[in-house]
């Protein structure tokens, strides 16, 4: 039954059937926001918003993860990249997120070790083999890459590796959805949960949100069929008048999510304010380390103070985020910025808003 | 937010007192963190991010889409029949 | 008066005579390069042009050459690590430029090779480079006929970097090039994609994943001359190396003004560097190959290509993969098995693997 990730040609015919029930119940306009840039990416590849009638707007909400890293978090990665005996370890899409000056690749040009990790195990296993230098992990992502940090950090104390540290940048969806929702020019109808997200912390904190916003929220998958399957489950809710969590993505997420994972989490993190790029600030919507793990932070560790620092003025990368505007909107879009030369963060990873419609934007 | 692939895993063994696997993406093996879902068993498939499982998977949709796929499927039949679109 | 020992010069101590790392004196142009070049390199490259061991080589085109005109490439060769599954820095070393210049539509002939080595390179290693591009060199059937050593100071070179550079002789009338592409005509490609940067990936060590995916490293002027021999107006030859086949492909409409049209579903890709680019976030359209070519020729040849194509190894998975539409805008397109239409770029710096 379960398989391994295909070629998406196999789902195609499921995937053009779901269409034609989206365009036959759709009735009205809605604005349906997904907060997962694997998603955005996936219906940008595949071309899937070309299957939607034209009532159904899908906005790109802010989840990309190394989008939403804050200019001071990679200030201070750069920061700490460039002291002497660091080796600084990152997933490979934020290395080239540019800070105020540069990126971590210019850093690495410039003679900082600076490498790319699959996994922050790995960051640890570096740190293992290299106990003279220090190692850092920047650790940024969603709930979905948390349980991986938390269990390395985990692993760390437990084998006294302490040359290993961690910068944290983790982020939380359901604040960000609460900050969307919130704004008096929101324009979003529903909203379909991130499914790697809702496989650790399971769904019942949207619950309250549906309820207390009357804004459907279905947990959604990343192939085509599972989509579009959110999509036509979402618009079902909008056309019906109801207002409640769903799950699209049930091969995967359970209601309660990982139990284990949480823990590991609740362990080794504490909810705290986090500024995100072309937001700012939203309350309790990144993790800090617990007192138990304050000796991996980095921060405490390299004493590094990134001053605050200005975004681009021309740059509407907040309103893309937030789904008020759409990357074309934006008078630097394609011109003063593209992903050789980004100017916000959504044009810098490929899962970003800008980036996605940059590359994958319709043929006419 | 966060590409996850599903695998089957292959081996199970422990690093340093933490639960590792080897799992198989279709041809490819990679070592995977299982210590968020130590109740893993060899054969089954676990969803896995950035090294670590995410989840164990279940050959079962949820009700819901179930339901939903099954109206689909309904509604694709009539319209074969005949019915075509409204 | 034989027994007298011969002083060069007042060296003292005298070098070593054995070392089993290439140290600086090896880069000295003396006793020692000589060494190195007759105990590793000549005894692999052994045409007379360069055994004879003169400042050039001297090769007579005049009997070849009567309307045709020559083609040269050069290319600079740097990987890391040096040995992958599927070859190493020497085979593609050759297979690279062997291809720069059979995607011109000539014959290669003719190679020379000059080496950066770093100050402690194991020789063996050496030997085994050179080894394996005497082998790639007989596959192709071209001689290596002028060559080069430089060993640099310990810190300034990773290992060992190779440059090439490739002569061949293209026949009189024949034109093939970027801005050939034409509407009407089939986009072929002669085999699947990724696998070059899935080995490298995969022998680099640092995503720690297993696939058993080999690079595609291979000379393709065999296969191309086959088709050629068969099908005298084939429009486009290139091979879809750094940037991958939507990389390429981009360049191709931008030389010759037209749009190309793929069908995702068609575009072979094996299933292990499928499910590693899954896992790891990367579009195997971007990734590179070293032994694929993309063929571009009039629809109506198109499945004879194939044909021929398949009875070559290195074209057996030789598949149709799209078309060119038209000329009013120069741009690729990939029509995605759901009947949507996306726009493909050329990659933009380097490509990463993804958390998301």
């Amino acid at each position: 039954m379960t398989e391994y990730q295909s070629m998406p040609t196999r789902d195609s015919q499921r995937t053009l059937q779901l269409a034609d029930e989206i365009r036959r119940v759709a009735t009205r306009c809605w604005n349906i926001m997904e907060i997962c840039g694997g998603q955005t990416h996936a219906i940008m590849q595949y071309g899937l918003d070309q299957l939607l009638p034209p009532e159904i707007n899908l906005i790109h909400g802010p989840g990309c993860p190394v989008c939403v890293t804050s200019l001071e978090a990679i200030e201070t990665a750069l920061q700490i990249a460039q002291q002497p005996g660091v080796i600084f370890t990152s997933f490979g899409d934020m290395l080239r997120v540019p800070g105020t000056s540069q990126d971590l690749f210019g850093a690495r040009a410039s003679g900082a070790d600076v490498r790319v990790v699959y996994s922050p195990f790995e960051a640890v296993k570096i740190a293992q083999s290299n106990p003279d230098k220090q190692v850092v992990f920047f650790a940024i992502g969603f709930e979905t890459t948390v349980p991986s940090i938390a269990a390395s950090l985990i692993h760390a104390q437990r084998n006294q590796i302490q040359n290993f540290s961690i910068l944290p940048a983790n982020v939380l969806v359901p604040p960000a959805i609460r900050a969307i929702l919130s704004s008096p020019n929101n324009q979003v109808n529903a909203f379909l949960a991130a499914g790697h997200v809702c496989a650790v912390m399971g769904y019942t904190e949207y619950e309250p949100l549906a309820e207390e916003f009357s804004c459907p929220i279905v947990v959604t998958g990343f192939k085509p069929d599972e989509l579009l399957t959110g999509i036509l489950m979402t618009i079902h809710q909008l056309e019906t008048g109801t207002a409640r969590v769903e799950n699209a993505y049930g091969r995967v997420v359970t209601k309660g999510g990982n139990l284990t994972a949480q823990t590991m989490i609740r362990t080794v993190f504490k909810p705290v304010d986090r500024q995100w790029r072309g937001i700012g600030t939203i309350p309790l919507s990144g993790l800090g380390l617990r007192s138990a793990f304050s000796a991996f932070d980095a921060v405490r560790r390299f004493q590094v103070d990134a001053s605050p620092v200005a975004e681009s003025s021309v740059c509407i990368a907040g309103q893309v985020l937030t789904g008020v505007a759409k990357p074309p909107d934006c008078p630097a879009f394609g011109k003063a910025c593209t992903p050789t030369s980004p100017l916000g963060a959504p044009m810098v990873s490929s899962e970003g808003a800008c980036a996605a419609y940059y590359r994958y934007q319709k043929a006419n | 937010m966060c590409l996850g692939i599903p695998g089957k895993i292959i081996e199970l063994y422990e690093i340093d007192g933490t639960l590792m696997s080897k799992v198989d993406f279709g041809g490819v093996t990679q070592e995977v963190c299982v210590a968020t879902t130590p109740e893993v068993e060899i054969g089954q498939y676990v969803l896995v991010h950035a090294g670590f499982a995410l989840s164990v998977m279940s050959d079962h949709e949820a009700a819901e889409t179930i339901e939903l796929l099954e109206d689909l499927q309904r509604f694709n039949q009539k319209q074969a029949e005949g019915g075509g679109l409204q | 008066m034989n027994d007298l020992p011969i002083f060069q010069s007042p060296i003292c101590p005298l070098p070593l005579a054995h070392h089993a790392q290439v140290t600086i004196g090896h880069g000295s142009g003396g006793q020692l390069t000589h060494q190195l070049i007759s105990d590793v390199f000549q005894k692999h490259f052994n045409h007379p042009a360069l055994t004879q061991g003169n400042d050039g080589a001297l090769i007579d085109l005049a009997s070849q050459t009567a309307q045709q005109k020559l083609v040269v490439s050069t290319d600079a060769h740097i990987v890391t690590p040096l040995f992958f599954a599927g070859g190493d820095i020497g085979r593609l070393a050759v297979c690279g430029t062997v291809n720069d210049v059979a995607m011109m539509g000539a014959d290669p002939k003719y190679l020379t090779v000059s080496f950066v080595i770093e100050e402690g390179f194991p020789i063996d290693q050496l030997e085994q480079i050179a080894l394996s591009m005497s082998s790639a060199c007989a596959e192709a059937g071209i001689s290596i006929v002028a060559a080069d050593t430089k060993v640099t100071e310990k810190g300034k070179a990773d290992g060992l970097f190779i440059s090439t550079t490739g002569f061949g002789l293209l026949p009189a009338g024949r034109l093939i090039a970027g801005d050939q592409a034409r509407p009407g005509d089939a986009v072929i490609v002669t085999g699947s994609l990724g696998n070059h940067t899935i080995a490298i990936a995969e022998a680099r060590g640092n995503l720690g994943f297993q696939s058993g995916v080999e690079s595609d490293t291979a000379p393709l002027n065999h296969l191309t001359s086959a088709l050629l021999a068969e099908i005298d107006d084939v429009h486009v030859l290139r091979d879809p190396t750094r940037g991958g086949l939507a990389t390429t492909l981009v360049e191709i409409t931008r030389q010759s003004g037209v749009t190309i049209e793929l069908d995702e579903a068609s575009i072979p890709i094996d299933q292990p560097v499928w499910a590693a680019c899954s896992m790891l976030g990367l579009d195997p359209l971007y990734l590179a190959n070293e032994g694929k070519a993309i063929v571009i020729l009039p629809e109506a040849k198109a499945s004879k290509a194939i044909e021929v194509l398949k009875t070559n190894p290195y074209g057996r998975n030789a598949a149709v993969i799209g078309r060119v539409v038209n000329v009013e805008k120069a741009r690729l397109l990939l029509k995605t098995p759901f009947g949507t239409t996306r726009v493909l770029d050329m990659l933009a710096g380097e490509m990463l693997p993804r958390i998301c």
